[in-house]
């Protein structure tokens, strides 16, 4: 369970709070208008932005001073999420091992995790040789070779097409809930939520709400949730 | 985070403790034996040119350059972009060679005088301040013309294109846009310029000289070398010291760091260019290149005719020079590179690393050289350990180059792939070996082309310290000079300048293959 324990990130006149739970295996959107700290939100989870106070937890472990790369969770950024001078085998294989020393179980590890993401036999090329979508591919790739409980989006496919990203946050749903992965993805486009997500965080006005259900979310007569999605 | 960064924070903390003891050692030891600050008559001449001498040079540079860079700035024409890389090379080549090649157009024997003798005109000497000037300024105008030229292309073309909306004409653009450039950039530029002629040593030691054009920095050689008057040498080292700090830390605040590097290239908004002003440009860029090429030229001719009378000890000499260069390269960079990673990624101590890697522009070879020498005299025969020495003032020196070359190339680094190196974990070794290294190769190579260049033709502390069986190249250049051998000098400078090039393009393209 991933758990924000009275958590309030500051920083100059912006000031963001969230005391909340999420359950293993979610999915939940955290949506809201720009500007409002989703993004803060998710860097403090990931471990790239140091809370004021609070605490954040993984099944019982607190893990705010924990650095990234050692947290149980994995984080897809906007951009710039593989390593322009490795192949995408390179950069896959990081994600088992950092010194990239890999056994030959580990390459077949590999190659299976781009078998999975349909992107079999294209582990010698270098990222500038791929499409966006095949970029976004693989950057998952290697969320699922990390294997962390928790996969944070902070928004990865935005630059893709609408429908790129679709079929992707499609394939995000395939591939987490296989290996029951909590997914926390920041949003700008409801019908993500309402296409992927069970459950929303709405940021607003310094405050990262619980989560709700998300038929709760478009349906609630909350007035703040109705001005921002224009209802 | 913290943790990913400890180890390097520690070990950039203690390059940079180790680099400021390196520094304040010598300056210690100098304050020391310092026989106070009375000056006397000679030495209180000797900071009057020097400072003269600095201000002349940096004033006719800057000067001289403004409409270089205006021309450069709006022409468009073949052979543009060789020119601006030209002018970063002044930069590296050796002070001493640069010294002969004027001779060779502007000596008593040189070609202008030749053809002034044609005439019937007298052949007046290049030795003494004009001579010193004119090293300088064709040392420095090249300098001056590229951070000038980034000036000027810093102006945003929207800019330009709302003064054409404007209809504005030369004046007007003057007016509005170029002077308040020129006033933003040109005392900054002409700051970097006089700290850098302050300390110049080799061009003042063959072309200066003599009581009425001594500088201090060659008046601490004349008195450890000649009077051996170790006292009064650390008198003057102290004076140079604070000249030397006072006009860097005023030229660190005002100026902004010329890039190295060959671009400078991109289009912008274009000047008015019509009629006269197209004539003009064209004859400012002919002269200057004329100044700058017909010099390096001669070198190369002289060289040529001059390599038949080399004595073999030449050879002795540029292979200590090729060690003394190489060993210093290996320690500079590396440092330089622990230094710019650890201060992008914000460690502890940043500050301290920052000023620990910057420090090296106030002092001067010289004043670091005394120093050291006062250090190993009680223990040691100075001249058993003239090339250590030399190697830890290159170190010194070379390293703020270096320092700023990095730290842009790390931070950009950082902002890139910061955050997704540390969301995989990537620290240690790993994040050496799989990101920053592969990543800033480029820059590395090139930087430590320009340390071993800058090394291979340094002539300073070693002059200092050297006796035949340690002279480096561009010392022994020196000497030869001294003994009126000059076709041997030239063929020697000519070896020089081939040595200095092949070690930067060994490294350049070295840092260029490793990052393909």
């Amino acid at each position: 369970m991933l758990q924000l324990d009275h958590l309030v990130l500051v920083q100059d006149d912006f000031r963001l709070t969230a005391d909340w739970q999420v359950a293993p295996g979610e999915t939940v959107a955290v949506i809201g208008p720009s500007g409002a700290g989703k993004s803060t939100l998710l860097a403090t989870i990931a471990g790239f932005f140091a809370p004021t106070t609070g605490r954040v937890l993984w099944a019982g472990q607190d893990v705010t001073g924990t650095p990234a790369g050692r947290r149980p969770f994995s984080i897809l950024f906007q951009d710039q999420n593989l390593f322009p001078h490795l192949t995408i085998a390179q950069n896959l294989g990081l994600g088992l091992r950092p010194d990239l020393r890999l056994s030959a179980v580990e390459f077949a590890r590999v190659d299976a995790a781009l078998d999975r993401v349909g992107m079999g036999g294209l582990g010698a090329r270098r990222p500038a040789q791929l499409s966006g979508g095949q970029a976004g591919r693989a950057a998952l790739a290697r969320a699922l070779l990390r294997a962390k409980p928790v996969l944070i989006l902070d928004e990865p496919f935005a630059a893709l097409g609408p429908a790129l990203k679709v079929d992707m946050l499609a394939l995000v749903a395939e591939v987490t809930a296989e290996a029951g992965i909590t997914v926390l993805m920041v949003t700008h486009d409801p019908r993500d939520a309402e296409r992927n997500a069970g459950q929303v965080v709405f940021v607003d006005r310094g405050v990262a709400h619980a989560p709700m259900s998300t038929k709760t979310f478009f349906t609630t007569s909350d007035r703040r949730v109705a001005d921002y999605l224009g209802r | 985070m913290a943790d990913s960064t400890r180890p390097l924070s520690l070990a950039a903390l203690a390059l940079a403790v180790l680099l400021l003891a390196l520094l304040a050692a010598p300056l210690v030891a100098v304050a020391m034996r310092a026989s106070g600050f009375m000056l006397s008559a000679s030495d209180v001449a000797a900071v009057r040119f020097s400072l003269l001498q600095a201000a002349l040079s940096s004033v006719f540079s800057t000067i001289l350059a403004i409409p270089v860079a205006r021309a450069l700035a709006r022409q468009r024409f073949v052979g543009r972009g060789v020119l601006i890389t030209l002018m970063g090379a002044p930069f590296l080549l050796p002070a001493i060679v640069a010294v002969l090649g004027l001779l060779a157009v502007f000596g008593r024997s040189g070609l202008l005088n030749d053809l002034g003798a044609m005439l019937g005109l007298p052949r007046p000497s290049i030795y003494g301040l004009h001579g010193v000037v004119l090293a300088h300024v064709f040392l420095n105008m090249p300098l001056a013309v590229r951070m000038i030229l980034q000036g000027w292309q810093a102006i945003p073309a929207e800019r330009f294109r709302l003064a054409q909306a404007l209809g504005f004409g030369p004046a007007e653009m003057a007016r509005h846009l170029e002077r308040p450039m020129l006033r933003a950039v040109l005392p900054g530029a002409a700051l970097v310029i006089f700290a850098i002629c302050l300390t110049s040593f080799a061009v003042v030691l063959t072309l200066g000289g003599g009581p009425r054009a001594t500088t201090v920095e060659l008046a601490i050689y004349q008195a450890v070398r000649f009077d051996f008057d170790l006292g009064r040498a650390a008198s003057l080292a102290l004076v140079q010291f604070a000249i030397c700090a006072l006009a860097a830390g005023l030229a660190w605040r005002l100026a902004r760091p010329a890039g190295f590097g060959a671009g400078l290239d991109r289009h912008f908004g274009q000047l008015p260019t019509s009629g006269w002003r197209k004539h003009s440009d064209a004859a400012v860029i002919g002269l200057a290149a004329l100044f700058l090429l017909v010099p390096l030229g001669a070198v190369i001719w002289r060289g040529l005719l001059g390599l038949g009378e080399m004595p073999a000890s030449v050879w002795g000499a540029a292979a200590r020079s090729v060690l003394v260069a190489s060993v210093s390269t290996m320690i500079t960079v590396p440092a330089a590179l622990m230094m710019a990673v650890a201060v992008a990624g914000r460690a502890r101590g940043m500050a301290l690393i920052e000023t620990a890697a910057i420090l090296p522009l106030a002092t001067s070879g010289l004043v670091l050289g005394t120093g050291l020498f006062l250090i190993v005299q009680p223990f040691a025969q100075p001249v058993a350990l003239a090339l250590p020495v030399t190697i830890v003032v290159n170190v010194a020196l070379s390293l703020p180059y270096l320092y700023r070359l990095l730290l842009p190339e790390a931070r950009a680094l950082v902002a890139d792939y910061g955050r997704l190196a540390d969301s995989l974990g990537l620290t240690g070794l790993s994040r050496w070996r799989w990101l920053i290294l592969p990543r800033l190769a480029r820059p590395l190579g090139f930087g430590a082309g320009i340390a071993a260049a800058l090394s291979m033709g340094d002539l300073g502390v070693i002059a200092l310290f050297a006796d035949e069986r340690s002279t480096t190249l561009p010392l022994m250049i020196r000497q030869l000079m001294g003994s009126y051998q000059m076709g041997a000098a030239a063929g020697a400078a000519l070896v020089l300048v081939a040595l200095s090039f092949a070690m930067f393009w060994v490294c350049d393209r070295g840092g260029r293959y490793a990052a393909a």
